[in-house]
This record gives C-alpha cells, structure tokens and sequence, in this order.
C-alpha cells in the first residue's frame, strides 16, 4: 500500500515541483523575486473574499475535471467539455427562467435540463464516432467552437435575450429556483452547489470502483481487446462514457447560475473544460487527486490578482498552469517506467534470469 | 490512434490493406478540374441569386489573407501527422508565432524578421510537444492540450511584460511593418474591368483572378513555395519517405536502420515552425498589423481540419484552407444575405453529387444526398438571411459535415498518434 501511494504521489508533486522551479526561474529571468510572489499569493488568499473565491472555483472544476476524467477512463479524449458546460449553462437557465416551481423541485429541475443539455451536445460526437470513426478530439473540438454560435444566437434580444443595465442575459431564474449558499459577511459567499461536486466525486468514485459499469468502463480503457472478449460492447460503452461525461459537464456552469448570477449573461467564464482535462491529468482520475488538483488549480487562478502588487505579470499563473499538466504527464511516464523496470529487475532476480530490464536500458 | 479512425468495431489485425485505387487523372489534373468546378459552381450561384460579392475580388482577397494562416498550420499538421504524431498544439504554436512575429516588428527587424521569429518561437513550441511526445511517451492530445494552455499563457506573460509599456494596452501589441503588397500592372486594371462589366461567370472568373493579382503580399509566395516544398520534400526525397515510413509504420522503418526518433523530432519541429510562419501571417494580414490577444481564434484547429479535409496531402490542404478561408473571408467582405446565398451553391453541390451517385448507380447515397439538397433548398427559401453570429463557424461545420460524410474515405497515416519506443516492436 505504502509503495503504491509513494508512486502515485511522486509524480504529481515532482510535476508542481518542477513546474513551479520553472516558474521561478521565468520570473528571475524578468526581474521578479520568486520568493516575494509566492508570499503575495499565499498572503492574498486571506484577503477579502478570496477564500471562498477559491472553494467556490474548487468545485466548479472538480466538475469539469470529473466529466473529464469519466472519458479518460476509457481512452476517450472529451475535449468537448468547453462547449457541453456552455450549452447546458444555456439551456438551464433559459428553462430556469421560463418555470415557476416550488424550490427544491426548480434546482432539482433546472439541473437535470443542464445535464441533459450537456448530454445532447455530446450526442452528435458519440453517434459520429460508433457509426463513421470520426475521432472524437476533431468533433468535439468543432462542437466547442458551434456552441459559442449557439450561445451567441440564443442570447440575442430578439430570441432568449433581454437587457438588465448593460449587460444581456437570459431571463432570470425565480427565487425558488435559486440555490441559498453559505453567507460568511464579508468573506462571501460559499454556493450551496458546492456540495454537488463533493456528491458528484463521491458517486464517481462508487461507480468507478465498485460497479459493473465502472468495471467495463475501465477495461475498454485499458484493454479493448480483453473487454471485448469479456462480452463488453464497445460502441455502447463508447456513447454511455460519452453521454455521461457530457451530462457531468453540463453541470459545471450549475454553482454560479443558480448561486450567483441567477441567469446567463454575456460574460459568463469560459475555459473550465480545459482546466478540467489539465487537473483530471493531475489527479490522475482519482476523486481524491481531482479534489486537490482542482484546490490547486483555483488557488492559481484566484490568488494571482496579488501578483500585480509585487509587480509580477499575473500571466505567470497561466504559465504555471500549462507546465503543471505537461510535467505531470511526463513525470508520470517517467515513474511508469522507472516502475516497469524495478518491476523487472524483481521477476528477474526471482526466477534467478537476471534479464536485462528493456524499459531501462534504453531511454 | 488516429483522428479519423477506421471501424472501432473491426479487430485492428483483421483489416486488410486494399490495394491502392489507381488514378484515372494525375494529381495537377484533379486539382484543375476542382477549381473549374468550385468557380463554376460560384459563378452560377452568383448569377442566380445576384450576389455579386460572392466572387468580388475583395471577398478573394480576404480569402486569400484569411486561408494564409489556416494554409500553414495545415502544411505543419502535415508534416507532424506524416511522421506518426498527431499535433492538436498547432493552435499553442500559432500563438507562440503571433507574438514572435510581433516582437521582431518591435525589434525593427521589419516583415522578414517577423516571418523568421514567428518561425522560431513556433518552433520552439513544436520541440516542446517533440521532447514530451517523442522522447517521454505522452499522450500525443495531452501534450497537444497542455502547449495550448502553455503557449496561450507565454504568449500573455511576455505580451505583459513587452508590449504593455509600449502600446499602454497588455492584450496588444503596437503596430509593426508590414510587406510591401505589389500588383501585376495591366493584368489587374484589364480584369478589375471586366469584373465591373457584370457579365456572367466572365465577370466571376475575372472577379477572383484580380483578388489573386492585386496587393500580392509576399506572404503569399511563401506559403504557395511550402506547400511545394512541403510536397517535394515528403514525397520526393529520401528524407521525405523515411519521414513518411515512420508514420505508417516506425517498426518496419526501425528495422531499415531509419533513426526513428530523429525523423519525428524534425518533423514536428518543422510543424511548429510553419504553424508559426501561420501566426506571422495572421499578424502581418490583419489591419492593422498587431499582435493581439486571441487574434488566432482556433485557426490552429480549423487548420488541422483543412488537412484532414485534404486527406492528410499538400493539395488538398490547399483546397481546404481556401475553403475555409473563403467561408470567413466572404463573411468580412459582404453580408449574412451574401452568405445565405451560400447555401444556394450548397444545394447545387448536393444536386451534382446526386448526379454523380446516380451514374456510380449507388442508389441510397444518391437518395440521401437528394433528400439533403431538398432540405438544404427548403432552409434557402424559408429564411432571408443566416444568423450571423452562426455565421464565423462555417468552416466547424463544414468539417463536420465532411468528417461525418467521407470519414471512412480518408486515409491518415497508418501509425498516426501511435506511441513508440526504440527497440519495442514485436
């Protein structure tokens, strides 16, 4: 046990090491003192409303990241979370706004329209691939850019759209249809669909490990063969992961919608499905390393404002993001293969044929 | 894994290599008959609906301007594709050469100079995928994932750090010499003309040539010279076919003493490199010339999808990106009413497909295609215009619609996001 949570521990902590020693060094480069940026991060996260900034973002990702991770746990690469999330954002509120139900039946309703939304918008991508092999990385990718179009369209005044002071959005959701959140005063405001993503990593887990499904999930991913041979459909499991991951995606705009901004507007965030892919990587699929993956991740994203104080471009952040998961991904196949090796050095001396490890000798 | 893959269902052993179709009409020939029919198809849409903007010699100019970039990364994705890695950092590499470009205009290094920079930094970009992906084995769409990210995020740190103190603005760059465009003298007075003469397709046909004659930016050439470099390099050299033998198969190449790795380092290296001459050329295009932030707009993306529609070949890369950036080109220089009547010429397509179906005697697809063009024509007449916020994403749906109709007619190489390691093979 201890050897197997060393290893999986390594990799993701030499990665942030790495990258953050690359960080360091890209900011000596421009004059800035690595040392002083880093307190002005960490000092940041108790101003204001900073901390609940970040458990409020922690969540949203762990969303998207779980969405991401359901396709990697089978070889599909759902780059389409981007678009997912905004059409099931969309959608949600566009239902949202248009029903009168008595409160816990609104959310109730409004999050199942998000995920079905999300769903839909990785249909077309699920059905492309069982039925003509188009690779899901290209039709998810132009299904992102067409959701921006749609997002566009369905918020024009003449469709969804009405103007509240400067900004257009769609038609806001009723009280009842509003999730009450955790007031601290001044600190803010914790939304209460933060506990959908604990919920949701949760299920994931379960489901992952101690499920059929998850079984066969896992086994397409890692064997097609062997599944197949198992019995297990490959093109079902291929349109269920997908359709799933869709749903799961749909509800990443879920906390700030129904906790925040009670309506799409103009200026809702993008780019948490790409931010989910890069810490589904580092917590390797695991809800527990999603969880801190993504802790990590807002804490970047929130805490870099107080990086313009100590005059340190806040694009450091990004920097620091993007070598994250690029030296996670290596340090894991460096320590799969340091892993490999020892491996075969074991059965080696075991069965006294001291073979010379492949994976070692040759790098 | 490959972008477009065969039948997930067929056992990968199982399938076997159909032998190639021999070619009726070399490759040139094909490609001629193409653009007569495109212009042919134009001409007529133009002349029945009387949009005339649809072959203006402005909306060719915004085409040629706007297919620049796309072209490119196309030609890098080739390149990366050929030697078995799949390059979706194409779009992380492009920005990387915007700000290159940029900084060189800043430097006063002039146009040149911003090709060349562009060049590098895409390079640099490029052997940052090399070294994760060749050397460590990563997931070629992670790697590709993560230099998005990374070169999103370099490109806004330096834009910061460099350009803010000297355009008061950290999303843009001030402005930087551009090439000196030049026009074929007579030849374009003599075509401008008979385009303003409205005569059918003679109007059309000139309309297009003068957008190609006039205020040819020497970007232009350059693109146009690697796309032949491109295809005299992979398929007429030595180098070339090793390159391309370690994407269809690196073990087989392994064994004939190719140095594997080697071949892919370069390859993507160079992929990074023409993705970044694709960020120079949006910089030098756009007007003013600037760097700015996400000035590319996922043309990285729609530049892959051109070299997918083009079956992974130089050519039809070309014919790709001229597609592509005719549709964002016609968008600039005319209204939604110009490309609503686009649907038109689709609906003539269709109806020519149908034809073609019709004499192959395959008789579902000829239906299909049928029903397609009725519904198609149905949309035409229904509505007066497109909604233009639709209107930027034709090329992402034209993709779809290609991937979805000709998917199993493309051929990426065969060991195309495969990963491989030096002395693994069985």
């Amino acid at each position: 046990m201890t050897t197997r949570l060393r290893s999986s521990l390594l990799a993701p902590v030499l990665a942030v090491l790495f990258a953050a020693v690359l960080c360091a060094i890209a900011l000596i480069a421009s004059g800035a003192n690595p040392a002083e940026a880093l307190g002005a991060m960490i000092g940041q996260v108790g101003e204001g409303q900073v901390a609940v900034d970040i458990v409020n973002s922690t969540a949203i990702y762990m969303l998207a990241a779980l969405a991401a991770a359901i396709g990697f746990q089978m070889n599909l690469l759902n780059i389409g979370i981007e678009g997912q999330y905004r059409v099931g954002a969309l959608v949600a509120a566009i239902v949202g706004g248009a029903l009168v139900l008595p409160p816990v039946l609104h959310w109730l309703v409004i999050i199942v329209v998000a995920a079905i939304a999300g769903a839909a918008w990785a249909t077309l991508p699920a059905i492309l691939k069982v039925t003509r092999g188009v690779h899901e990385v290209l039709s998810t990718i132009m299904m992102n850019a067409i959701a921006f179009g749609l997002a566009a369209f369905l918020i024009r005044r003449d469709q969804f759209g009405i103007l509240l002071g400067n900004n257009v959005s769609t038609a806001p959701i009723a009280e009842s249809g509003q999730v009450p959140g955790i007031d601290l005063g001044s600190k803010g405001t914790i939304f209460g669909l933060v506990f959908l993503a604990v919920v949701a990593a949760a299920v994931y887990g379960v489901v992952m490990n101690r499920t059929r499904f998850g079984f066969e999930l896992k086994a397409s991913g890692l064997s097609p063969t062997a599944a197949a041979a198992g019995g297990v459909n490959a093109k079902k499991m291929i349109v269920v992961s997908l359709l799933v991951s869709g749903a799961i995606a749909g509800l990443v705009g879920m906390p700030e919608i129904l906790g925040r901004d009670h309506a799409y507007t103009l200026n809702f965030a993008s780019g948490y499905g790409f931010a989910g892919i890069g810490i589904a990587l580092l917590g390797r699929n695991h809800p527990v390393g999603i969880a801190f993956g993504a802790l990590l991740w807002a804490f970047l994203e929130k805490a870099k404002g107080a990086l313009d104080n100590v005059g340190v471009p806040r694009e450091i952040a990004t920097i620091m993001q993007g070598a994250i998961v690029l030296s996670v991904v290596v340090a894991y196949e460096i320590v799969k293969r340091m892993e490999l090796a020892a491996e075969q050095r074991r059965v080696g001396q075991a069965t006294g044929t001291a073979v010379e490890p492949e994976g070692a000798a040759k790098s | 894994m490959s972008m477009v893959e065969v039948q997930p269902s067929t056992p990968a052993g199982m399938t076997m290599t159909p032998p190639p179709r021999k070619r009726v009409l070399p490759g040139w020939a094909i490609f001629a008959l193409g653009i007569v029919a495109v212009v042919g198809v134009l001409a007529t849409t133009s002349y029945l609906t009387g949009e005339p903007a649809l072959t203006s010699s402005s909306t060719m100019q915004n085409t040629v301007t706007l297919g620049l970039p796309i072209l490119l990364c196309g030609l890098g994705g080739i390149w990366a594709e050929r030697s078995g890695m799949i390059n979706i950092g194409l779009e992380g590499m492009m920005i990387l050469g915007t700000w290159g470009a940029a900084w060189a205009g800043v430097l006063g290094l002039g146009p040149w100079g911003s090709v060349l920079f562009g060049a590098i930094f895409g390079a640099l970009g490029g052997a940052l995928h090399a070294i994760a992906t060749v050397s460590f084995g990563v997931n070629h769409i992670v790697s590709g994932v993560a230099i998005n990210l990374l070169g999103a995020g370099v490109a806004k740190y330096l834009s910061t750090l460099i350009f803010a103190p000297l355009s008061d603005n950290p999303r843009d760059s001030p402005p930087i010499e551009r090439f000196d465009t030049f026009s074929a003298p007579g030849l374009a007075d003599w075509l401008g003309e008979l385009e303003r003469e409205q005569r059918a397709v003679v109007s059309d046909v000139a309309g297009l040539l003068r957008g190609l004659v006039t205020r040819v930016s020497p970007m232009l050439i350059i693109a146009i010279l690697l796309v032949f470099a491109t295809y005299w390099v992979l398929w007429h050299t030595r180098f070339g076919l090793r390159l391309r033998s370690c994407g269809e198969n690196p073990i087989a190449a392994e064994s004939l003493g190719v140095n594997v790795y080697w071949h892919k380092y370069v390859a993507v290296i160079a992929s990074g490199a023409l993705a970044g001459i694709g960020g120079a050329a949006l910089v030098l295009g756009s007007s003013p010339s600037i760097y700015s932030e996400g000035q590319t707009a996922n043309r990285g993306f729609i530049g892959l999808a051109a070299m997918i529609f083009g079956n992974w070949r130089p050519g039809g890369t070309l014919a790709g990106a001229g597609l592509f950036g005719y549709a964002d080109g016609l968008r600039l220089s005319s209204g939604p009413e110009t490309v609503h009547s686009l649907l038109y010429a689709a609906v003539i397509v269709a109806g020519l497909l149908v034809i073609w179906q019709l004499f192959r005697r395959k008789w579902t697809t000829a239906l299909l295609a049928a029903v397609g063009a009725v519904a198609v024509y149905v949309l035409y007449f229904a509505t007066d215009e497109l909604p233009s916020e639709f209107l930027p994403y034709t090329p992402h749906i034209i993709t779809l619609v290609v991937l979805a109709l000709a998917a199993q007619r493309l051929r990426p190489p065969a060991a195309d996001g495969v990963p491989y390691r030096r002395g693994e093979g069985d």
